[in-house]
């Protein structure tokens, strides 16, 4: 059904004692398309996935997934679904393909037809070579491999993978995004949790912010983007004293009002193009004799999608910038 | 709910296989996805010898101890040979703390995420904690087993075979009763750290104030009240009976409702927390 909503949470409220874990969420998931549900810890993310799961059930709210209702039919939502949670959730005793062939199995699959499509999901994972192997002797990166093969033994049209690159390094990162992608090429639906505005811009055709419960944000990675500065310059000037001054003249050069810490000397320009502004930024400063201690370019971050939307940024942490809402964008319901 | 809402879910053949299944189809996955489970859970075992043989080792080692440095002194209590006593006895509390591997293992398994995953299938609910705890009892009968023929071979003797062999398997049966009060308390706990002390502590007065060692006639009198009517000692007495080559109807009888008693407590009890339990 093309255009439908293959998940849909509305309204959904989850309360842990005083704990607002979900405060009234809703959210829909095209039929086909990757939705990234982006936050920082403690957001909501996996408490979410949860419930659309059939792991936890809500306080309120509808919640559907594959056009049936996760509260009523618990059991042929989980015939639908595949899940691959935070935790790589694999037996270690067991070889890699015997894990497989016991979720095959558990899907009611045949011993033939389970031992079949664990071969077929070592292969298309690159885990033929490990596959008899305990997985004990798995890094983590073949480890999460493995945990998403579990997921898809039943070829499920609807994904859910919590937070499926955390703890990884980059290098298996961008391998496992690379299988992600792949893996959906098919027309899957995908429900994504991720920590990285980056992972979310690369995967996701939607992306869903949320915090404290509540989405403060949704859109296609360019619209959530669109306010924002292509780059950032961080810089720390060497006597503090002169971080106002730094400021004013690196005015003209951001496209928002500098964030500054004036504690600590920090500078913080949103630009258009880093690689050319770096250079306009050292020569400013040179001739008016600042000089720098630190100077960094980076790419935009969660944090700097947090400032833009919410005007804080996620970690009440001490080196935190003042507390300007430099974008001052709010959720339009 | 219609069949046309269902529609659009019904895209794989698992699923469809999933719908067709009759009702009895659907009950006996409770017992392929049990013995699944169950699987799993054994070759764990077998895969790390090194558990099954220190949990052999402890009970034999008691065994020996208990009858060669308490046996001489127990005999005059006991009115003959202290082992063809404590044998009986011994391998009931073996075979009651088999569930603490049950309270461990789950635990483990629920900060793992495992039970998640289990969750998340379309498995028999009951299947994760009936494979874990059959596991258990399993492993539990490979250590009573063994020790079986290590009190052989130190002098035990069943008068009446099939007497014997009914007592045994009365032991295990309370046993298995046991490792699904070890579920309840593993789901309730969680945390694999606290659920090694929780799984077993509150054995210990069950096992020692039995008279599963020792005859309760010497206890002071408010203990032995206890000790004379708590299931452990019961069943023991049970077991220590048939092994012995006494067959008392009434005994097993009493044994039996305590056995059953337990499992129609804790079997609901732990299914129960099982599909309510949030691992994190």
């Amino acid at each position: 059904m093309p255009g439908s909503n293959a998940i849909i949470a509305e309204d959904v409220f989850k309360h842990f004692g005083e704990v607002k874990a979900l405060d009234g969420v809703s959210l829909a998931a095209e039929t086909g398309k990757i939705l990234g549900l982006l936050g920082p810890n403690g957001a909501g993310k996996t408490t979410l996935v949860r419930i659309l799961t059939t792991l936890l059930k809500p306080d309120s709210g509808i919640v559907r997934v594959g056009g049936v209702d996760v509260l009523r039919h618990k059991q042929q939502v989980r015939e639908i679904i595949g899940l691959a949670g935070q935790y790589a959730a694999v037996d270690e005793i067991l070889t890699g393909r015997e894990n497989l062939v016991m979720v095959g199995r558990l899907y009611h699959m045949g011993r033939r037809a389970a031992n079949e499509r664990a071969a077929e999901l070592l292969a298309q994972f690159a885990l033929t070579d490990a596959a008899d192997r305990s997985v004990r002797t798995y890094s983590g990166g073949m480890r999460r491999r493995l945990d998403l093969a579990a997921s898809m033994v039943a070829k499920p049209n609807i994904l859910f993978l919590d937070e499926p690159t955390t703890g990884l390094d980059a290098r298996a990162r961008i391998a496992m995004w690379e299988t992600i992608r792949e893996l959906v090429s098919d027309g899957t639906t995908l429900l994504l949790t991720t920590q990285y505005l980056e992972e979310a811009d690369e995967l996701a055709d939607r992306i869903v912010v949320i915090d404290h419960g509540h989405v403060i944000a949704e859109g296609t990675a360019d619209e959530l983007k669109a306010n924002m500065a292509a780059d950032f310059i961080d810089i720390t000037v060497a006597d503090p004293l002169k971080t106002a001054q730094a400021s004013n003249l690196l005015g003209r050069l951001s496209t928002e009002t500098p964030q500054t810490d004036e504690m600590r000397g920090h500078v913080v320009l949103a630009v258009d193009s880093g690689a050319q502004r770096i250079a306009e930024v050292v020569r400013v400063l040179d001739g008016e004799d600042i000089h720098i201690a630190e100077l960094n370019l980076r790419r935009p971050t969660l944090n700097d999608v947090f400032l833009s939307i919410t005007g804080e940024a996620i970690v009440e942490e001490e080196t935190k910038p003042k507390r300007r809402g430099f974008f001052g964008r709010r959720r339009s319901a | 709910m219609t069949e046309h809402t269902l529609k659009p879910v019904s895209t794989t053949p698992f699923m469809q296989a999933a719908e067709g299944a009759g009702l009895l189809r659907r009950f006996l996955w409770n017992f392929t996805d049990t013995w699944i489970v169950m699987r799993r859970n054994l070759k764990q075992l077998f895969r790390q010898p090194q558990l099954l043989i220190f949990a052999t080792i402890q009970p034999v080692m008691f065994l020996l101890l208990f009858t060669y440095v308490f046996g001489g002194a127990i005999r005059f209590a006991t009115g003959g040979d202290y082992i063809n006593f404590l044998l009986p006895g011994i391998i009931i509390q073996t075979i009651i703390f088999a569930s603490t591997n049950t309270t461990v293992g789950l635990s483990v398994d629920l900060s793992k995420g495992m039970i998640d995953r289990f969750r998340s299938l379309p498995m028999s609910r009951a299947a994760v904690l009936a494979g874990r705890t059959v596991a258990d009892t399993v492993r539990g009968t490979i250590t009573i087993t063994i020790m079986m023929i290590a009190g052989y071979v130190i002098g035990f003797r069943f008068e009446n075979w099939g007497a014997g062999l009914l007592g045994i398997l009365l032991a295990i049966a309370f046993g298995h009763a046991f490792t699904w009060i070890g579920a309840t308390i593993g789901l309730y706990v969680k945390d694999p750290e606290a659920a090694q002390v929780a799984g077993f502590i509150w054995m210990f007065p069950l096992t020692f104030a039995s008279s599963i060692f020792v005859p309760t006639m010497t206890m002071p009198d408010w203990l032995r009240a206890f000790a004379e009517n708590q299931p452990v000692s019961v069943v023991a007495n049970a077991v220590r009976d048939l092994m012995t080559g006494t067959v008392n109807p009434d005994e097993i009888a009493i044994a039996l409702t305590w056995i059953i008693g337990i499992f129609l407590v804790f079997m609901p009890l732990s299914v129960w927390q099982y599909a309510k339990v949030a691992s994190r």
